[in-house]
């Protein structure tokens, strides 16, 4: 794709194993059963936006962030940060200067800090991991500043994790992230569990390091609201796949996807007067999905043809679309 | 500038849940206290009494079978009476307690040495190959009883060893082979711990940055999960105490050339139907006494420490 993409997935696919131990499964005849988290993904992230995945839980979305992150091995498929492939990749060294330059922020903001070390030690193992610090003044330094950067005192570093609220840990948290001086940010739900006064401090905070910093970011959230404020591009998931990846704009004023829509219905508005559906149905078991089209059991559109077929993505303007009945223009 | 540091840290440890606790628990209390003065009455008996009970040469047979001092023709120089050698009980028990305590203390700090590290591997390695390894050798370790262990490797290297040579080595071994003996409990504790720490987001964000598994074992899994370990120890220290008394009362244990509690306990016992009973009574008093406080200390820092108790 274009030049200026920073992180590049191909069809990348993530596969768990979850079948019974071997012993069972020949006693009792039992097939192996595989998880497709991730099944297929392509899409690209162009330096200095936000590219958002939403979707339900157990899509799979927090699947792809680890995935990209590197915490899990890809069954298959590609991701490419500047051109250069992460899977497969054995050298040591330029492996962790791409590394480097990725960082991601956690959904907990109480298990991704250690909880018995200081926040100042919290804040420069990246900083170590990766010798950025000339000598310890350097490194003291730094972390005052990335501190300041967050909106914490550079006192606070003497304090341990416990003695924070949710909120200022999420901001440790970042600020660990941009100690390697990252330019592309993992975002695994990093508001879902604030409350909602604290979660628009932590997002404006982020986008005002991404304007500051020249961030990258890749956004997971199942939030609509959060999603529309942070994103450019929005990548809809369902069931391990891709439904439809659309800039913001488009997203909330012309969603394609069936699915798209019925996320949409979802969002209550100040207005009131307007009937809100709520979702029907749930996601199918991901071990045994449906055939052809993943969605087609709650999908209002589905023929015969969607029980059969599985769906590509197609341009339609800006938009890219994974759908049978978009295809055939009856939606 | 100093002592307002130090009154500082005097109120928040005054105000510390810990010592809440501990000043609310009289048994804990005088546990304590019971446990501080044997500790004492152990490592100063050098200081705290003239005789020395383990030198033949200062032994004299005239104060043979002396009873204790309050029955009829006890001495006062010997409260607790004398054995059939002469040797003065109260000091034996002071020096008995010694040996105990440091075979208590040091078979446990092997076993928490080998169990501790097996055990973080274990759990961070859950599933792999090599927590299979570990954790079956444990458990079929667990089948027999430590005691039968200890006897076992104890006998091995009373046989590979000349009998001077044993002799001297007596309290190595024994800290070794009740040391390898009761590892298992404390790698399965710490393994339960790593297996919940290695899932949080820390060790992620650790792995993110390259960090290798050993240091991520070394800096971020074991300060988390060493804790309840620790405690649990506390309880071993009473175990192996009793273990190692168990071994010396069988014989197999300190040679009687520098006994501990268990072979004073031992030599008494063939004085006891002929009614000498203070010699075998009062070491076994002091054992009683000796790993009841340990214990209760124990099990106070267990409730203290575990939140779903409290």
């Amino acid at each position: 794709m274009s030049e200026q993409a920073i992180l590049e997935v191909r069809d990348l696919k993530m596969y768990f194993d979850v079948s019974k131990p071997l012993v069972t499964r020949l006693m009792n005849r039992l097939p192996k059963h595989v998880l497709k988290a991730v099944d297929g993904l392509t899409f690209s992230i162009k330096r200095g936006e936000t590219f958002s995945l939403v979707g339900e839980s157990g899509c799979g979305k927090s699947t792809v962030a680890r995935t990209i992150a590197g915490l899990n091995a890809a069954t298959s498929g590609e991701i490419l940060i500047d051109g250069k492939n992460l899977t497969g990749q054995k050298e040591k060294s330029s492996l962790s200067d791409i590394a480097r330059r990725m960082q991601m922020v956690f959904q907990s903001p109480y298990a991704s800090l250690d909880p018995r070390w200081r926040v100042r030690d919290i804040i420069a193992e990246p900083i170590r991991a990766y010798g950025l610090a000339d000598n310890k003044e350097d490194e003291r330094e730094q972390v005052a500043q990335l501190l300041l950067q967050v909106g914490l005192s550079p006192r606070d570093g003497e304090k341990y994790p416990h003695e924070f609220s949710g909120g200022q840990r999420q901001r440790i948290s970042i600020a660990r992230a941009l100690s390697s001086k990252p330019e592309f940010l993992i975002c695994d739900e990093p508001t879902s569990a604030l409350d909602v006064s604290v979660q628009a401090q932590i997002l404006n905070l982020m986008t005002r390091l991404q304007d500051d910093l020249g961030l990258t970011y890749l956004f997971i959230s199942h939030d609509l609201a959060v999603i529309d404020h942070v994103s450019d591009w929005i990548g809809v998931m369902y069931l391990g796949r891709i439904c439809e990846i659309t800039p913001k704009s488009e997203l909330f004023r012309r969603p394609r996807h069936p699915y798209t829509r019925m996320l949409l219905e979802t969002i209550p508005d100040l207005k009131g007067g307007t009937e809100r559906k709520p979702m029907e149905g749930e996601v199918p078991n991901p071990i045994n999905p449906p055939s052809g089209c993943a969605f087609h059991p709650r999908c209002a559109f589905a023929t015969e043809k969607c029980t059969r077929e599985r769906p590509v993505l197609k341009g339609y303007d800006m938009a890219k679309v994974a759908c049978h009945a978009v295809e055939d223009m009856r939606i | 500038m100093q002592t307002a540091k130090l009154s500082k840290w005097w109120a928040g440890f005054y105000d510390h849940d810990v010592t809440w606790s501990f000043l609310h628990s009289p048994l804990t209390m005088l546990a304590s206290l019971v446990t501080l003065l044997l500790v004492g009455a152990a490592f100063g008996a050098p200081y705290l009494t003239s005789y020395t009970p383990f030198e033949p040469g200062s032994l004299s047979l005239m104060d043979a079978f002396l009873p204790p001092a309050w029955e009829a023709g006890g001495s006062a120089a010997h409260f607790l009476g004398t054995d059939g050698q002469g040797r003065d009980v109260l000091a034996a028990i002071m020096y008995g307690t010694q040996i105990s305590l440091i075979v208590g203390l040091f078979s446990v700090l092997l076993s928490v040495a080998i169990g501790i590290p097996l055990g973080i591997i274990a759990g961070y390695a859950t599933g792999s190959w090599i927590d299979t390894l570990i954790m079956r050798v444990a458990d079929i370790q667990l089948t027999i009883p430590p005691i039968l262990i200890a006897l076992m490797i104890d006998g091995v290297v009373r046989t590979s060893m000349s009998n001077e040579l044993h002799e001297e080595m007596a309290i190595p071994v024994l800290i070794f082979s009740i040391g390898i003996a009761s590892w298992p409990q404390y790698a399965r504790i710490t393994r339960s711990g790593a297996m919940v720490e290695r899932r949080k987001d820390y060790i992620a964000a650790a792995k993110l940055i390259q960090t290798p598994a050993w240091l991520i074992l070394l800096r971020h899994i074991f300060p988390n999960v060493v804790g309840p370990t620790l405690i649990v120890a506390t309880i071993g220290v009473a175990v192996a105490i009793i273990i190692e008394a168990t071994l010396s009362f069988l014989g197999v244990g300190v040679p009687p050339t520098n006994p501990s509690l268990g072979t004073l306990i031992r030599i008494g016992n063939n004085f006891l139907f002929s009614g000498e009973w203070w010699i075998t009574f009062f070491p076994a008093f002091t054992l009683v006494i000796l790993v009841l406080s340990v214990n209760l200390i124990g099990d106070w820092l267990r409730d203290t420490f575990n939140p779903k108790l409290r």
